[in-house]
């Protein structure tokens, strides 16, 4: 009976080193990603104890750590944003129980101070005996643009979003996302408050917490077009004087499916339009048979090269990836054309396609940090423009900033800019379980002034704002693109 | 393997038992060979008091509690206590192994010092919610702790042989069957806690009755066990290089799995089925020396899981977090995702006792007080406690091997290996080794049953390393005394029928193995004994008896 004794004994050994072999791997194999991990508040609390860095924007403070008022707090920094819902899309919230979001999450090892490009100055902090604090984070936002965009839209009772971006680096100048929330209480040190405001939050309808302008997909309806006639520009299958069907509706290829216009008129008195004059009106048909005639392929390539389909971009916090759908057929393919069907994307995407028209084709990757500082607010690192690559070309680029300013004279002008020429594509998307019923989503993409564009702008207006379903995106997108790319301009919109 | 009885007591019964020169030469050297060793478990037991006084005393500090000589008398009156225990220990069993009380000592002060930490937390929190003032848990480990010195003390007293509790071995396992299958019958309401049915709620006070159940079917398991070894060794076929048992045998295996799925289903405890057929397999295969039982046991239990996985959705769903905890975050695998958290952040050196933030994760003082520990004392703290369990289990594995009787083998044995697997399954549990089972840790978690089963526990094994290191000639203490009662050679007191005894006229005839294979006694007098058998004469002989094989 003593050889099993021993033997049991033996297992007894094993057992416990099959713990300490998966305690291992816990705390000290898995233990980085397990601790950045954003789910767990334990680093949030350990870094109340040092000041967080704060989030800049044009010499604006959006957000910053300041002394607990209370002296018997246990937390020794409370965080603060100034003007919360203005930025809330763009900095995000910082939560002691449900952790952090945006640009908090994004930049959180800078503004936590334990990011690798703020080492040397952490050992200067320790040696000098400062209090170890986070690094700041300077963005690209325009507080001019971001607000006038931000009150365009709520001023209006707007739910939608707004991009814009400099087309020549890709900084993004504005990113908004109406209705939006304050992100105060959930930065407060009371659970009650945050716990109050959390499940008011994730209740609220409309969402206020989703960021719309990266985090939501949508179908681009007629702003699309800019991406089809590229392709043909591209391709060479089409020209601006080519003469194209004035059908009110078109049979679709490879099925006995019609798609009509938007208002089911026709596009012209004859037969046949100038495709110039297609696009400025926006008639369906035509672009529906040039997306069927480039083919599904050469739409991909350059949908792809403009950004689509791609997971991993990041402003640096994470956008949804805009998707193509599968394009399986002729039909499929005409009607994605005109940006219905299965195309979705983010209105950042629609404003990196306005971006990229109005730098000449060549596409730059979006950003929102500017600048990343120390504690003592010297540049620690500078973000650089950074070209991606090219979608077009140049000329394929002057032929659709021609377009777009047709689109542009075209449409009803609310809101023009004296002495400015902007260049743009409005569009009116159908969605969801009853396209026809349900008040469509009403899109401006423009970019101005022609020529040396300075801003490109994307505007979705979800539900037809307070138009129903009569809402186009020229009346109800557009006066919000404008008053956006006026601002930028200094105009006194 | 005889040995001399004591001198002066003589032999009375069996005429011509010893010899003169043995009694000469032997007495000194027993002496001086065998020291009670009870100085060196004092000094163990304070050493694990003052460890427990300073992780106190980094708790107060780091949660910026005042530092006051109160905590040193709290120190103090934990060490009086264990004091207490010891001088049970040297008056009921003196020659008990000196680690073993220590080590239950250190783990329960350990717990009991997180157990306040996170007590501290959960009044801090309430504070910041304007709630109530929650009750200390730590307050009431205190007082389970004492409840469990005093069933510790009680079984010491009352089970002055651990041989006579052979006797009871039947009515044990009937009481350890009641008390499993109790929270099954009785309604939700009074058994269920967080899905589980393994409590028996009467009032305030909860239990869990399994905990006691685990010790009473090792009492049972031994005793049936040393009957019926030769039912389970007898023939069978060999088959890659192992004998398997006929299936005809497989009956009492069959019983314990179907009790263990039982337990699996009607309780939804996968961590009691768990514990149950985990020490039922290892002492089978202690006894029958045929690891086939073991990968029998295995095949027919992962069968049954298998089943109880695709039935039972409780089940189900400890699986699915164990495989990917992170999947359900906000739903069920929040605790152990919370858990591999706390770990983490922990992470090698720990952030300190009082430091962390172990009352993130739900149960934080009960079934994952160890992901707490981990959080504040880190990989080498955790080690550390692993490595004092791992001595635990092993000092009893050690009295198992001392000890010349059979019963005594596998009682200890099986506590023993109770101990490390329960650790092992809870552990596991909570560092998602194995799936999460809701049992609690042995003398660290929060929990009254659990800490006064485990003290008992310890009593019974320091009964049988007393009986494996007391040299032969010494009374025991609590027999009757008078000298037709010196110690009986314990091997073959229990491995010999009486009424075959007398059959058998060569003393050679006697020869259990055990005793052959076990570290020699004390007396260290090997070769048959002169005379006729021993088992004769000796007082109080169990009816629990064993035959050599």
């Amino acid at each position: 009976m003593n050889t099993p004794l021993r033997r049991v004994s033996l297992a007894v050994m094993v057992l416990i080193l099959l713990l300490l072999g998966q305690a291992t791997w816990i705390q000290v194999v898995k233990a980085d990603e397990y601790r950045a991990d954003p789910r767990n508040a334990r680093v949030l609390l350990d870094e109340y104890s040092r000041q967080r860095g704060q989030i800049s924007a044009g010499g604006e403070v959006l957000a910053q750590s300041v002394q607990s008022p209370d002296p018997g707090d246990r937390l020794r920094y409370l965080r603060q944003y100034t003007d919360g819902p203005l930025y809330a899309p763009v900095t995000g919230y910082y939560s002691q129980i449900y952790g952090a979001g945006g640009m908090e999450r994004a930049m959180d090892p800078v503004l936590n101070g334990t990011d690798d490009r703020l080492f040397v100055r952490r050992i200067s902090d320790a040696v000098t005996g400062r209090d170890p604090a986070g690094g700041n984070v300077v963005l690209s936002i325009d507080p001019r643009i971001q607000r006038a965009a931000y009150e365009a839209m709520t001023s209006r009772g707007y739910q939608g979003s707004v991009v814009a971006i400099r087309p020549q680096t890709g900084e993004i100048l504005a990113m908004v996302s109406t209705p939006s929330y304050d992100p105060n209480p959930l930065a407060s040190h009371s659970g009650t408050t945050q716990q109050e405001a959390w499940n008011q939050l994730t209740e609220d309808d409309p969402p206020t917490l989703t960021n719309r302008a990266i985090s939501e997909t949508y179908p681009p309806g007629s702003t699309f077009k800019i991406v089809t006639t590229a392709t043909a520009l591209e391709a060479g299958a089409i020209t601006p004087e080519a003469p194209v069907t004035a059908a009110p509706r078109i049979t679709l290829p490879d099925s006995t499916t019609t798609l009509e216009n938007y208002d089911g008129k026709p596009c012209g008195p004859g037969a046949t339009v100038p495709f110039a004059t297609a696009f400025a009106k926006s008639c369906n048909g035509p672009f529906a048979n040039l997306a069927a005639q480039v083919g599904a392929e050469r739409l991909r390539a350059m949908a792809t090269s403009l950004g689509f389909e791609n997971p991993g971009l990041t402003i640096p916090m994470p956008v949804q990836a805009s998707r193509l759908g599968d394009l399986a057929d002729g039909a499929s393919t005409a009607q994605s054309g005109i940006g219905q069907r299965d195309v979705r994307l983010t209105p950042l995407q629609n404003a990196m396609i306005a971006a990229t028209v109005a730098n000449g084709g060549v596409t730059t990757a979006p950003q929102t940090v500017a600048q990343i500082q120390g504690q003592d607010l010297s540049t620690v690192e500078q973000t650089e423009p950074d070209s991606t690559g090219r979608a077009f070309s140049q000329s394929t680029a002057n032929t659709l900033t021609q377009l777009m300013i047709g689109s542009e004279n075209n449409g009803s002008g609310q809101g023009r800019i004296p002495g400015v020429q902007i260049a743009s594509k409005t569009g009116t998307a159908e969605w969801g379980a009853n396209p026809k019923t349900n008040p469509p989503h009403t899109w401006y993409d423009a970019f101005g002034p022609v020529p040396n564009p300075q801003i490109a702008v994307s505007v979705i207006v979800e539900r037809g704002g307070n138009r129903g379903e009569e809402a186009t995106g020229g009346s109800v997108a557009s006066p919000i693109g404008r008053a956006v790319i006026a601002a930028a301009l200094g105009g006194d919109n | 393997m005889t040995r001399p009885t004591a001198p002066g007591a003589g032999a009375p019964g069996v005429p011509g038992v010893e010899r003169p020169a043995d009694r000469t030469a032997l007495r000194p050297a027993i002496a001086a060979a065998v020291s009670t060793r009870r100085g060196v478990e004092l000094a163990l037991l304070a050493f694990a008091a003052v460890i427990t006084t300073g992780a106190l005393v980094l708790v107060e500090a780091n949660q910026e509690q005042e530092l006051t000589w109160a905590l040193l008398y709290l120190g103090a009156a934990y060490l009086a206590l264990l004091a207490l225990a010891h001088l049970a220990v040297r008056k009921f069993a003196p020659y008990a192994d000196p680690l073993v009380l220590p080590l239950a000592a250190l783990l329960n002060g350990i717990g009991l010092v997180m157990i306040h930490r996170i007590d501290l937390a959960r009044i801090a929190r309430a504070a910041s919610l304007g709630n109530e003032e929650p009750a200390q848990e730590a307050v009431r480990q205190v007082g389970w702790t004492a409840i469990g010195l005093v069933f510790f003390v009680g079984v010491l007293w009352l089970v002055p042989d651990h041989r006579t509790l052979a006797r009871y071995g039947y009515t044990a396992g009937f009481v350890g069957l009641i008390l499993l299958a109790l929270p099954a019958v009785l309604p939700a309401s009074l058994s269920e806690v967080n899905g589980a049915r393994i409590w028996i709620r009467v009032g305030p006070a909860s239990i869990q009755p399994g905990e006691f159940a685990k010790i009473l079917f090792v009492v049972f398991f031994a005793s049936f066990l040393v009957v019926k070894r030769d039912l389970f060794t007898s023939a069978g076929k060999h088959f890659l290089g192992m004998t398997f048992p006929r299936p005809r045998d497989l009956g009492p295996l069959l019983v314990a799995w179907g009790v263990a799925m039982a337990v699996l289903v009607f309780e939804s405890d996968l961590g009691t089925s768990l514990m149950f057929f985990g020490i039922v397999l290892v002492m089978l295969y202690v006894a029958t020396e045929r690891i086939s039982w073991v990968i029998i046991g295995l095949t027919i239990f992962g069968a049954g899981a298998f089943a109880a996985w695709t039935f039972v959705s409780r089940v189900q769903v400890r699986v699915s977090v164990w495989l990917d905890p992170f999947a359900d975050y906000n739903g069920r695998g929040f605790q152990v995702s919370q858990g591999l958290f706390g770990l983490a952040t922990g992470g090698m050196g720990g952030t300190g006792l009082g430091a962390g933030r172990p009352e993130l994760v739900p149960f934080s003082s009960t079934d994952f007080i160890f992901t707490s520990l981990g959080e504040e004392i880190g990989l080498v703290g955790l080690a550390a406690l692993l490595v004092i369990y791992c001595v635990l289990a092993t000092r009893a594995m050690r009295s198992a091997l001392a000890v010349r009787d059979t019963f005594g083998k596998l009682l200890a044995a099986g506590l023993g290996w109770a101990i490390a697997w329960q650790v092992f399954v809870v552990v596991g549990g909570v560092i998602n080794l194995i799936p999460n089972t809701g049992i609690t840790a042995p003398f660290v978690s929060y929990g009254g049953s659990s800490l006064v089963a485990n003290y008992a526990l310890v009593a019974l094994v320091l009964r049988v390393s007393n009986a494996a290191r007391q040299p032969a000639q010494e009374k025991r203490p609590g027999t009757p005394a008078g000298p037709q009662s010196p110690l009986a050679p314990l091997a073959e007191a229990s491995t010999e029928m009486v009424s075959r005894d007398q059959v058998r006229t060569p003393p050679q005839g006697v020869r259990p193995q055990d005793a052959t294979a076990g570290p020699a006694g004390p007396a260290g007098h090997a070769g048959p004994g002169p005379g006729g058998h021993p088992a004769s004469a000796h007082g109080p002989a169990p009816r629990g008896r064993t035959r050599g094989e």
